[in-house]
């Protein structure tokens, strides 16, 4: 994935349920503290991986049959980098959504009780890039070790 | 997924019996609350000391558990972990419920 560290590689592939994604979340989560991830990245690679997960099982898979997910996480030094493969529909404009939060300054019948996924990516993960390759599609996402906490 | 409470007083306190509350469960958990929260309780608490994780679609299901419930009650969280609390702060959430500590936090402050 263009680095230059000596890398730690794992991988996970499981069909992209809701309840296959739950297991596999929590299975990469363990493996990846299993390989050195620091505690202080762990929380904010879980939530950031389940969310993008999720959105491959409702967002890609809508609508056809639901095939793979694949994940392919390289440790290093001082980041993590996962790459995240389906087979499924592409993002909407061929785009990575943007980071927009509805407000939760308002009536308490008007609370927002969805769209905080892209928000959260955004706000945890270094580096976010997608592409549509051939059928498929391919979101990176790095997490930079090397910040202040 | 497992749901049970207790009455203390006016505050009905509903404990989550699982580790994490995601999209694979967010549509049951939602409904038991439903059900659970059939009580003529002034207060809700609910307490989350046993969710190890929560995604986007379980924090949508707590924000939708508040919003059913009858004649405008609040729903108070207690016992967040650091990785639910987080979810809750990153999203703004935490500006909306009051998130106590621990129970007993909770229980002793005033209903409103």
């Amino acid at each position: 994935m263009g680095s230059n560290c000596k890398q730690d590689c794992l991988d996970l592939s499981f069909p992209a349920t809701q309840d296959q994604a739950s297991d596999g979340i929590a299975t990469l989560s363990a493996r990846l503290a299993a390989h050195g991830l620091p505690d202080s990245k762990a929380d904010d690679v879980k939530i950031a991986l389940a969310e993008a997960i999720n959105n491959v099982v409702e967002h890609a898979y809508a609508g056809v049959a639901p095939a793979e997910v694949q994940i392919d996480c390289c440790l290093c030094k001082d980041k993590l980098e996962i790459q995240i493969t389906d087979t499924g529909n592409p993002m909407p404009d061929l785009r990575l959504p943007s980071d927009t939060l509805a407000s939760v300054e308002t009536a308490l019948k008007d609370l927002p009780e969805g769209g905080f996924g892209w928000h959260l990516i955004h706000q945890l993960a270094s580096e976010i890039q997608y592409e549509r390759r051939g059928a498929g599609n391919l979101l990176r996402l790095r997490f930079d070790f090397n910040e202040m906490p | 997924m497992g749901l049970s409470s207790d009455m203390t007083g006016e505050t009905q306190i509903i404990f989550v019996h699982c580790d994490r509350i995601d999209a694979a469960m967010a549509i049951q958990f939602k409904e038991d609350m439903r059900a659970e929260s059939q009580t003529p309780a002034k207060r809700v608490v609910l307490d989350l000391s046993s969710v190890e994780f929560i995604d986007s679609s379980g924090l949508g299901a707590i924000v939708a558990s508040m919003k059913q419930l009858e004649d405008g009650r609040r729903l108070d969280l207690a016992g967040l972990r650091p990785i639910v609390e987080k979810v809750f702060r990153l999203t703004r959430m935490d500006t909306v419920f009051r998130l106590f500590a621990s129970l007993d936090d909770a229980i002793s402050a005033d209903a409103d």
